[in-house]
């Protein structure tokens, strides 16, 4: 090996680059005039396809139809770990626009040779190469594989902002057409040649093991293939697929379980939280001089909530000679699904191929990967016959992973002008993930349930700045004497994990309520208390951009409505969003228009980032007044959509987006940054309207009531 | 006992074999291959199944095989194809108002039967005939615009 090659070999990449080297990792031009892109990360129904699809169009100059964007699957695809954290547009759009850039170079390097002229002098439209002499070729016409099947070095530079043409556009989703014409796309929809139907019976409760079932009562069922039984795991296999879910209600009826209270008191869980075991850390620890006049505190809440999808999880799996198994997922990280299942199926990494399929809706962890081990575990007992599995409604509901409930305590000193000089923010709560792939047992459901089973990891938070229950935890306002202090529950009665923007929602809603308390305190507008505190000038322009666009001064005060501002940056180095809440409080809260400023640096696509943002907001305003998962001392109750209202189509609200462009920043994920700064306005917006401050989620006509009194 | 049961599907008369109080939404989906109609809940709760069934918007979970005998049942392929798009396609591409887009196929049925009987509808009529379909992405508005393109559009 030469020198030079070890220098490269040791070069920083951009993004997602530096794990997966290889230009031929990321895409293949080809001869018939395509170019296929294989990015590691997923369609989760946030438009990612779309906006790689554009970046590579861009720098390669070819027409965005010519993009053919590969599932990613662990024979072929970079490994970019998760697709979660907003990251996908920053770690694989960043790498995806560097492997275009230099391969376009090499191409041109090529065509240069072919026509006998100066590289520099080529142009590039659509793929065709044309020389000044006006002699051309094509990317296609010299599509070569070995061209491409080399490091990238990261040294040719992508194009400038100024000239983009592609990126920056707004472009229809490519995956659309298909779904409003109910083409076949979802992984629900997959049907394999000999495929059988297979149920899951859950537990009867959380710690339940198994004891008897009449397995050979629902064997004799016309169209029963087998029961599967390993420990507490508990399943069927059918020809027919009402078949199978009318199977695995007749073995649920007759399973008798060894049952015990494990689950916590739902209704005081900051109670809970805090006499639960703990890790404490300072994340953020500024000392001062300055001596407050006055000091106020407050604590905040929210509950255990649910990812609620529309579609239900689903997986399909074949076995090849109880050896190797082929997995069909629409996990959110195929590598790290692939390490859970050969941890629990006791295989190599290499005998478990795993592939994904789109899926419906994801905000976060949601059973996809449990789904993944129940089909590898029933099609063991399907004889190489494909296995597909489609999780119960109530199973759904009942037993994904929450996103956990937490209890924050702020408190602040002010001085004689009503300027903060001190605040601290102490937050308790569980790890916000579970994702597979992390430990050496498998983070899978059912692992958990077999004979021999495998106990859950404890959840994690992910690594700071980011961080899980951390995450906007630290204000990004001026504060002279500033302290923050996350307490890591250990105890996991309830599987917590990752659910869109993990801890920012409940931190965000606790610090921008409490601003407004403290506004209120010290007798200034909510709006220019903020202002007053923050010298960040992206900051600054998003707060005045969404004051601007609701015409908050000009708001008049009516009896039963009010209005309220909230703001954070996500993570504290993602997208800068903030919104304006206009409720109408009667027997319950109706928001009834959110103004939205965002700044998202660089926007791939205008229309993807609004309804991102549009989406992300409309589902933090359903958690912020409606959701909570509820549960007796032994099992999760709310398992129906009657028992876990999501907000309808009657109770949406108005919402405007204002994209602040930054053509010169880095691109920033869209989908969570608006999540806290809704429910914070909300809050505020509630306490305009009735002068009562609802501190805990979410905020139900119950809880008005009593704080009415 | 399965006995065969005779429909028709988006204009085609179909027979299929199965327990006659099989969900409609599986005979669909697995014996008949239309798999564009969505389970979401299998009890009547979520709306993502939604047929016509004689031109009303109903849930295939809850809709036995036998009360379709002799009936029409529309899907969303027989809405219209990306060869022949239904207004409500086209308007909802136009308006982007999808996001994972697993409700829509039900949404669209019932926007379909809410135009039959409604062709120009207020805003207030759009929520209200889509007030018991779930869509978790939250890209309602959007999906409300594009109904009322469609309902701009002849038929």
């Amino acid at each position: 090996m030469s020198t030079t090659a070890k220098s490269a070999s040791e070069a920083k990449l951009p993004g997602n680059l530096q794990g997966n080297r290889r230009l031929s990792q990321w895409l293949r031009i080809a001869p018939e005039g395509t170019v296929t892109v294989t990015s590691g990360k997923v369609e989760i129904g946030q438009g990612i396809l779309t906006a790689l699809a554009q970046i590579a169009a861009e720098e390669l100059d070819v027409n965005l139809g010519r993009i053919l964007l590969v599932p990613a699957a662990t024979p072929t695809s970079p490994n970019e770990g998760v697709t979660s954290g907003s990251l996908s547009i920053q770690d694989s759009g960043t790498a995806l626009r560097y492997a275009c850039a230099e391969t376009r170079a090499i191409y041109l390097a090529e065509a240069a040779a072919e026509l006998g002229v100066n590289v520099d002098s080529l142009k590039v439209e659509d793929g065709t190469i044309t020389a000044p002499n006006g002699r051309r070729t094509s990317y296609w016409a010299l599509a070569d594989d070995a061209l491409l099947d080399r490091e990238a070095t990261g040294s040719v530079a992508p194009k400038p902002p100024s000239a983009y043409k592609i990126v920056g556009q707004s472009m229809p989703r490519v995956d659309l057409p298909d779904k409003v014409f109910g083409l076949p796309r979802f992984i629900q929809d997959l049907v394999l040649p000999g495929m059988l139907y297979g149920q899951v019976v859950r537990p009867a409760s959380r710690a339940a093991r198994l004891v008897s079932v009449d397995d050979a009562a629902v064997d004799a069922m016309p169209g029963v293939v087998a029961v599967v039984r390993d420990g507490s795991f508990l399943g069927v296999l059918a020809d027919r697929e009402e078949v199978a879910v009318k199977a695995a209600e007749a073995l649920a009826a007759s399973a008798k379980w060894d049952e015990r209270d494990t689950l916590p008191d739902m209704g005081n869980l900051p109670a809970w939280l805090r006499a639960s075991p703990h890790e404490s850390k300072v994340i953020d620890d500024r000392a001062s001089d300055a001596k407050p006049a006055r000091t106020f505190s407050a604590t905040y809440s929210r509950p255990f909530s649910a990812h609620a999808s529309i579609g239900p999880s689903c997986s399909l799996a074949q076995w090849k000679g109880y050896k190797s198994v082929t997995v069909w997922t629409h996990s959110q990280g195929v590598y790290n699904l692939r390490a859970d299942l050969a941890l629990a199926l006791g295989l190599a990494p290499e005998a478990v191929e795993v592939r994904h399929v789109e899926g419906a809706g994801c905000y976060g962890h949601n059973p996809a990967d449990d789904v993944a081990l129940d089909a590898a575990l029933l099609a063991r007992a399907a004889d190489e016959r494909p296995v597909r599995v489609l999780w119960a409604r109530e199973d759904e509901l009942g037993w994904a992973p929450y996103g956990p409930t937490m209890a924050i305590d702020v408190s602040a000193g002010i001085d004689a002008n009503g300027n903060v000089v001190q605040w601290t923010l102490e937050n308790y709560s569980n790890g916000h993930s579970t994702r597979p792939g992390r430990a050496d047992k498998p983070a899978l459901l059912a692992a958990g349930h077999l004979e021999k089973p495998f106990e859950m990891p404890l959840a994690i938070n992910p690594p700071m700045p980011a961080g899980g229950s951390e995450r906007n935890a630290v204000p990004l306002y001026d504060f002279p004497g500033r302290r923050v202090v996350c307490h890591r529950v250990l105890d996991m009665p309830l599987r917590a994990s990752a659910l869109r923007s993990l801890g920012a929602l409940a931190n965000v809603f606790a610090i921008e309520s409490f601003m407004d308390e403290l506004a209120q305190a010290a007798g200034a507008d909510p709006v220019e208390y903020r202002l007053r505190h923050l010298t960040d000038p992206r900051g600054r322009s998003v707060i005045e951009a969404a004051a601007r666009r609701a015409n908050w001064r000009a708001w008049k005060k009516t009896e039963g409505r009010g209005h309220g501002i909230a703001f954070a940056k996500y993570k504290n180095l993602g997208a800068y969003c903030a919104v304006v809440a206009e409720v109408e409080a009667e027997q319950e809260i109706r928001v009834r228009r959110l103004v939205i400023a965002v700044d998202v640096g660089l926007v791939v696509n205008p229309d993807g980032v609004a309804n991102q943002l549009e989406g992300g907001a409309i589902q933090a305003v359903s958690q912020t007044l409606k959701e909570a998962v509820r549960f007796d001392r032994r099992r999760v109750v709310s398992n129906t959509w009657e028992d876990y209202p999501i907000l309808r189509f009657s109770e949406v609200p108005e919402v405007i987006v204002e994209i602040v462009n930054r053509p010169n920043e880095r691109s920033v994920g869209s989908g969570e940054g608006a999540a806290g700064p809704t429910a914070g306005a909300i809050g505020n917006a509630v306490f305009d309207a009735l002068g009562v401050r609802i501190r805990d989620l979410p905020i139900t006509p119950e809880r008005i009531v009593t704080a009415i009194g | 006992m399965s006995e065969e049961i005779r429909f028709t599907v988006n204009g085609a008369e179909r027979a299929v074999r199965a327990a006659q109080n099989t969900p409609l939404v599986y005979v669909l989906r697995n014996d008949l291959g239309l798999r564009g109609t969505r389970l979401g809940c299998g009890v009547n709760q979520c709306g993502a199944c939604h047929v016509l069934l004689d031109g009303q918007s109903v849930p295939s979970c809850d809709t036995p095989l036998w009360a379709a005998a002799g009936k029409k049942v529309v899907t969303i392929e027989g809405l219209g194809t990306p060869q022949r798009a239904h207004r409500l396609q086209r308007a909802f591409v136009a308006e982007q108002a999808g996001q994972c887009a697993y409700c829509l196929s039900g949404i669209m049925i019932s926007a379909e039967a809410l135009l039959a009987r409604t062709p120009d509808p207020t805003e207030a009529e759009v929520r209200e005939a889509l007030d018991r379909h779930l869509c978790r992405c939250g890209t309602h508005n959007r999906i409300v615009r594009a109904v009322l393109r469609a309902a701009k559009e002849a038929a």
